[in-house]
């Protein structure tokens, strides 16, 4: 579904990614681990278009995107949850998730997306006409997920999901991600610094490390590999 | 015998003073916190009934009113740059001057016409001040938007100083000796008539869906561009129709004032419009409605007091005369006071209906 060839992208002088190549198949839940400034946020904002790449090539059903405007990549139904839950302090839960489903025109598909993310996150539902601000960080990932869920992606991008949650609340975000990928068929790519648990749900994984890809390969023997276990899964 | 005459035109000026201000209270009572087509309707047939008797109100308060009402249109178009979407403009005056000079050309050359009344001449050279500064906003907003923070602030701000200059320069306008307008067509039904439509068109943008998109972007940029909102379209769409209404409020003031200095629009009487819409707490109309009427009235207030020599009944024991000298400086002192004690403004976020 998505294929990235030799990635570069620099921010100014400063190299962030070295020629990184990925594939993430269809109806999958792949995952990005690697440290602090691997450069996995910006892999998943070179995707999304919010950054724009040096060099190399981004296939997206089988047609380039690099280069493209965010707001281009998002009609074709591409969806990004950024880092540090950016969700929109000011607006009401219900307006957050409105901005969501900004490119879609049709009243009815929007409440249907509206119906099916409260089924999701039902805590959203309570807070319907909260300002976002004012929700706990639970309730912020799940409204940052939810609103990405509101444009229909077939493609959903997860930026560091667990990030200063409580460990359950971690657990009910990692199985609402499953769910959304088993009963609706979306692909995920998964972002994370929790390397044990996302390999626990992804199907395949690739370890990122100062800009390049070092070890790619399915979950399972991820898990496996010594070098990941030291690393990052802290055996 | 001395101190009995001052008294009495005392009194009397304060009451006057409190008939006016409430006067503009009952328009702004009118308008409620709701913005609906009604309550525009009741504003504009109120500020009309007003203009009716504005003969038997008090010249200089009636004049302080139109200040009052180019101010409110300023700050509440700026808010929505400012305030609503976040991008910190500090070139309002520019296009206040734009619309000013528009709308006083176009009364200069075609105000003696009688082809339509003069209500009517003066209603297209406002929407042509107010269309001219729309295309100077497009103009300036389409490459600088992309810019963020302070270096957008910057770049406004040369932008206003560019505008001040050039119609320096310009001959045609009389460069730096000033324009000299024809016509005082300002009056109460047109200034606050404007307002109402003005705080109507802002207020029911951004409690719209597609008004949405402007506190989206006020919140979070990147945040809003991963959604697919078009963000320069958005900050461009703000700087547009508050520019608008900027050329509509320079208008106002042209016939107004009946005179333009280039120096009329510096530096300083943007920062005054950028006070009033953190003052009255950004991005909260109502909020900011009130710090404009409260930061015109200030300097005239104290202005008013300087003209008092000492309290009536008290003689000379406590002199107020110095009032006049540091008027300035006291409303300096009280910018910083009221910023040290309400630093969110009077009023606190938005008022959001629910």
């Amino acid at each position: 579904m998505l294929q990235i060839k030799n990635l570069e992208v620099t921010y100014g002088a400063i190299g962030a990614l070295h020629g990184i190549s990925l594939s993430v198949a269809a109806g999958s839940i792949v995952t990005l681990i690697g440290s602090n400034g691997a450069g996995k946020t910006t892999t998943l904002k070179t995707i999304s278009g919010l950054l724009k790449p040096k060099a190399g090539a981004i296939g997206y059903e089988g047609k380039p995107i690099a280069g493209l405007p965010p707001h281009e990549i998002v009609k074709r139904g591409l969806s990004h949850v950024p880092e540090g839950r950016m969700i929109f302090a000011n607006l009401t839960v219900r307006e957050n998730l409105e901005m969501g489903a900004y490119l879609l025109r049709d009243q009815k598909i929007v409440r249907h997306e509206l119906d099916f993310v409260f089924a999701t996150f039902p805590r959203l539902k309570e807070r319907e006409k909260q300002i976002a601000g004012t929700l706990s960080g639970g309730e912020q990932q799940m409204l940052a997920i939810g609103r990405a869920l509101m444009s229909r992606p077939k493609f959903l991008m997860l930026d560091e999901p667990s990030l200063g949650l409580a460990p359950l609340l971690v657990k009910t975000i990692f199985e609402r991600i499953v769910e959304i990928n088993r009963e609706r068929g979306l692909t995920i790519l998964l972002v994370e610094q929790n390397a044990n648990r996302a390999l626990e749900i992804s199907h395949s994984g690739y370890v990122l490390e100062t800009g390049k890809i070092t070890l790619h390969g399915d979950s399972a023997s991820l898990r496996q590999n010594p070098r990941v276990q030291s690393a990052y899964l802290g055996g | 015998m001395n101190t009995s005459q001052p008294r009495a035109r005392w009194s009397d000026k304060l009451a006057q003073g409190c008939r006016s201000i409430r006067i503009a209270f009952l328009g702004l009572a009118a308008l409620g916190l709701q913005y609906t087509k009604t309550s525009l309707l009741i504003a504009i047939a109120l500020s009309f009934l007003v203009s009716l008797v504005a003969d038997r109100i008090n010249p200089y308060w009636l004049y302080i009113s139109y200040d009052i009402a180019i101010s409110i249109i300023m700050a509440v178009s700026l808010n929505l740059i400012n305030g609503y979407t976040g991008q910190f403009s500090l070139g309002h005056a520019g296009f206040m001057a734009v619309g000013g000079y528009a709308a006083a050309m176009i009364t200069n050359q075609f105000g003696h016409l009688n082809f339509f009344a003069a209500d009517g001449i003066f209603a297209v050279a406002l929407l042509a001040g107010g269309l001219a500064a729309a295309a100077t906003g497009l103009l300036v907003g389409l490459p600088t938007l992309r810019l963020r923070g302070d270096y957008l602030a910057i770049v406004t701000l040369g932008f206003g100083e560019i505008i001040r200059v050039i119609f320096q320069n310009m001959n045609s306008v009389g460069g730096a000796r000033g324009l000299s307008v024809a016509h005082g067509w300002t009056n109460f039904f047109w200034s606050f008539g404007l307002v109402a439509v003005t705080v109507y068109v802002v207020a029911s943008l951004v409690n719209s869906t597609y008004g949405c998109g402007f506190i989206a972007v006020h919140d979070d940029e990147i945040a809003a561009e991963a959604m697919g909102i078009n963000t320069t379209k958005y900050k461009v769409t703000a700087f547009v129709i508050g520019a608008f209404f900027a050329g509509i409020a320079g208008g106002l003031y042209a016939h107004a004032k009946q005179f333009l200095t280039p120096g009329g629009f510096g530096f300083m009487q943007s920062i005054t419009f950028v006070v009033m819409v953190i003052l009255g707490g950004m991005g909260n109309t109502i909020g900011v409605i009130l710090a404009a009427i409260l930061l015109t009235l200030l300097p005239e207030g104290l202005r008013y007091l300087a003209g008092i020599e000492h309290v009536p009944g008290i003689a000379q024991a406590f002199p107020l005369g110095w009032i006049g000298d540091t008027r300035m400086i006291i409303y300096s002192l009280l910018l910083i006071v009221l910023m040290l004690t309400r630093p969110q403004g009077l009023f606190r976020l938005r008022k959001r209906k629910t």
